[in-house]
């Protein structure tokens, strides 16, 4: 027993540098998580909005959507990033680094977001809202009951994916130094104040993967709850 | 806009209307990307001084500006080319250890293969630039650029090849152990050569996601495009035109990429007598877009 035990109290003990400062990471585990909602909410929403426009009669719009899509989807996020910080100034739009931060994060999201609501919309049959027209329902009608529902259920599982991915994603936007975020602990712990490197990373990989295992979970549930048969 | 799906085909007045809305949103664009450009002209963001070294071959700075770049561009590829490699022996391993292992211990490589599909790329590169010289284990820089790449690529690849395989039809199996093959047989000889056909546009699209996550290089000061970018607008002193003409680059080449990833989808799709159409299958669905590019960013 007592090997063991002391086995343990050394695993214990080597991330002391991390059970030091929870504190600080739980600051960083929550800032992360501020990023992420801001994000999230800014990307479905703008994802939407460009997959609108892509299904819109109106051929200016679908243009413009399908290009969204194409430099966004293509282009590394990093780039994005860079540009966010360098460019947005540029033509006039100023603000903290936070924000060019988050916004080079929706910027990127919303084409995936985009092309996961535009194939749900794609994936319920032709039939389904020719049918609503047929029985005289408006268009707002035959949206809202009858192509939204089951466009909604095929979109969950993907969005969910394209979600966990951005929450993934919004460690590049620590490693730019958006600051106290979890990335950035390890700058404060290590670089600063010279505390064991290993053990800190591990401790800042942990809390990434408390956030994306977490909502791999929660996505996992809200699937089997809004599954169909189709 | 073959078959609209939300509304129908539009009447005279619809297609008046649409017309009517066309002009005013293209009017509007137009204004849109004036606006900015004048802005970026009020600057001097279109001065010849900003955009000479990129596109006019008579400036003093040209050749330098270019062949740093595609210097730099030459390591994001090899980097990439190497991690896709790796990733995919390393993925297929993954995978085919999930499929034979016994019950009692495959927790073990799907826990593994969840831990680093839920590990931010980023952190699994630092790691593995950190963490590896801390252990005694000195390579060149692209190498820890090109593991932490495969650590988080060939997971992914894992799921790809296991999907590959549970797609095919369960007769194909089935044969192969009837006319005696071993398992491991059967999976070299009879599944995994289709799994791979069927999963070829899947793996183009992780190439794209490869790719672009070399970019990621410059964070432990790998010299890909980014970080010779980072060096060479200290002295262009042009970021905004330098970052436009990367973003250029790398969305032409993932997207001739995707594009590959869609003609090669058609070609499987159409030539694959093994896969008989389920009789219930609505006829017109679209196939599940497991092309295209990555599907979710990451």
């Amino acid at each position: 027993m007592q090997p063991v035990i002391s086995f343990l109290g050394a695993v214990v003990g080597y991330f002391d540098p991390v059970i030091d400062n929870i504190g600080l990471f739980a600051d960083a585990f929550l800032h992360t998580l501020e990023i992420v909602v801001y994000a999230a909410v800014g990307s479905l929403a703008l994802g939407t909005v460009v997959a609108a426009f892509r299904v819109s009669p109106v051929s200016p719009l679908r243009w413009v959507g399908t290009s969204w899509v194409t430099v966004f989807r293509n282009c590394p996020l990093t780039v994005v990033l860079f540009f966010c910080a360098f460019g947005l100034p540029e033509i006039g739009i100023n603000g903290a680094y936070f924000w060019f931060g988050v916004t080079g994060l929706v910027l990127y999201t919303s084409a995936f977001v985009s092309e996961a609501v535009r194939s749900g919309i794609n994936s319920v049959s032709a039939g389904q809202a020719e049918a609503a027209r047929a029985i005289g329902l408006t268009f707002r009608q035959s949206m809202g009951q009858v192509v939204f529902p089951q466009a909604f259920r095929t979109v969950v599982p993907p969005l969910g994916s394209v979600i966990i991915a951005m929450i993934k994603n919004s460690a590049i936007v620590g490693a730019f130094g958006v600051g106290n975020e979890l990335f950035s602990v390890h700058a404060t712990l290590v670089s600063a104040r010279g505390l064991a490197l290993i053990p800190v990373l591990l401790g800042v990989a942990a809390g990434y993967l408390i956030i994306t295992l977490t909502g791999g979970a929660l996505l996992g549930v809200l699937e089997r709850k809004v599954a169909i048969a189709r | 806009m073959s078959t609209p799906v939300l509304y129908d085909n539009p009447g005279p007045r619809s297609r008046r209307r649409i017309a009517v809305a066309s002009v005013i949103t293209g009017i509007g664009l137009l204004a849109a990307v004036t606006l900015v450009l004048v802005q970026l002209y009020q600057r001097g963001e279109l001065s010849e001084a900003k955009w000479g070294p990129l596109v006019n071959p008579y400036n003093p700075l040209f050749a330098a500006a270019w062949t740093g770049l595609l210097q730099a561009l030459a390591r994001n590829v090899y980097a990439a080319a190497l991690a896709m490699v790796l990733s995919l022996a390393v993925g297929t391993m993954l995978a085919l250890t999930r499929i034979t292992s016994a019950a009692w211990y495959r927790w073990a490589v799907v826990g593994f293969i969840e831990l680093f599909r839920g590990l931010p790329v980023v952190i699994a590169i630092f790691l593995a630039y950190r963490i590896l010289p801390e252990l005694g284990v000195e390579l060149p820089r692209v190498w820890y650029l090109v593991i932490g790449l495969t650590a988080y690529n060939s997971v992914v690849i894992a799921e790809i090849v296991r999907s590959g395989v549970a797609s095919l039809p369960r007769g194909q199996a089935e044969a192969a152990s009837s006319i005696g093959l071993t398992r491991g047989q059967s999976l070299r000889l009879v599944q995994l050569p289709q799994a791979f056909r069927v999963m070829l546009p899947a793996l183009i699209s992780q190439l794209v996601v490869v790719f672009k996550d070399t970019s990621l290089g410059f964070i432990i000061l790998f010299p890909e495009v980014l970080s010779f970018a980072g060096i060479a607008i200290q002295s262009l002193d042009n970021p905004l035109q330098l970052y436009f003409v990367i973003a250029v680059i790398f969305i032409t080449i993932n997207y001739l990429l995707s594009r590959l990833a869609v003609y090669v989808e058609r070609r499987v799709s159409r030539a694959r007598p093994t896969s008989p159409t389920p009789a219930g299958a609505a006829p017109h669905t679209e196939p599940q877009p497991l092309a295209g590019t990555s599907t979710t960013g990451g």
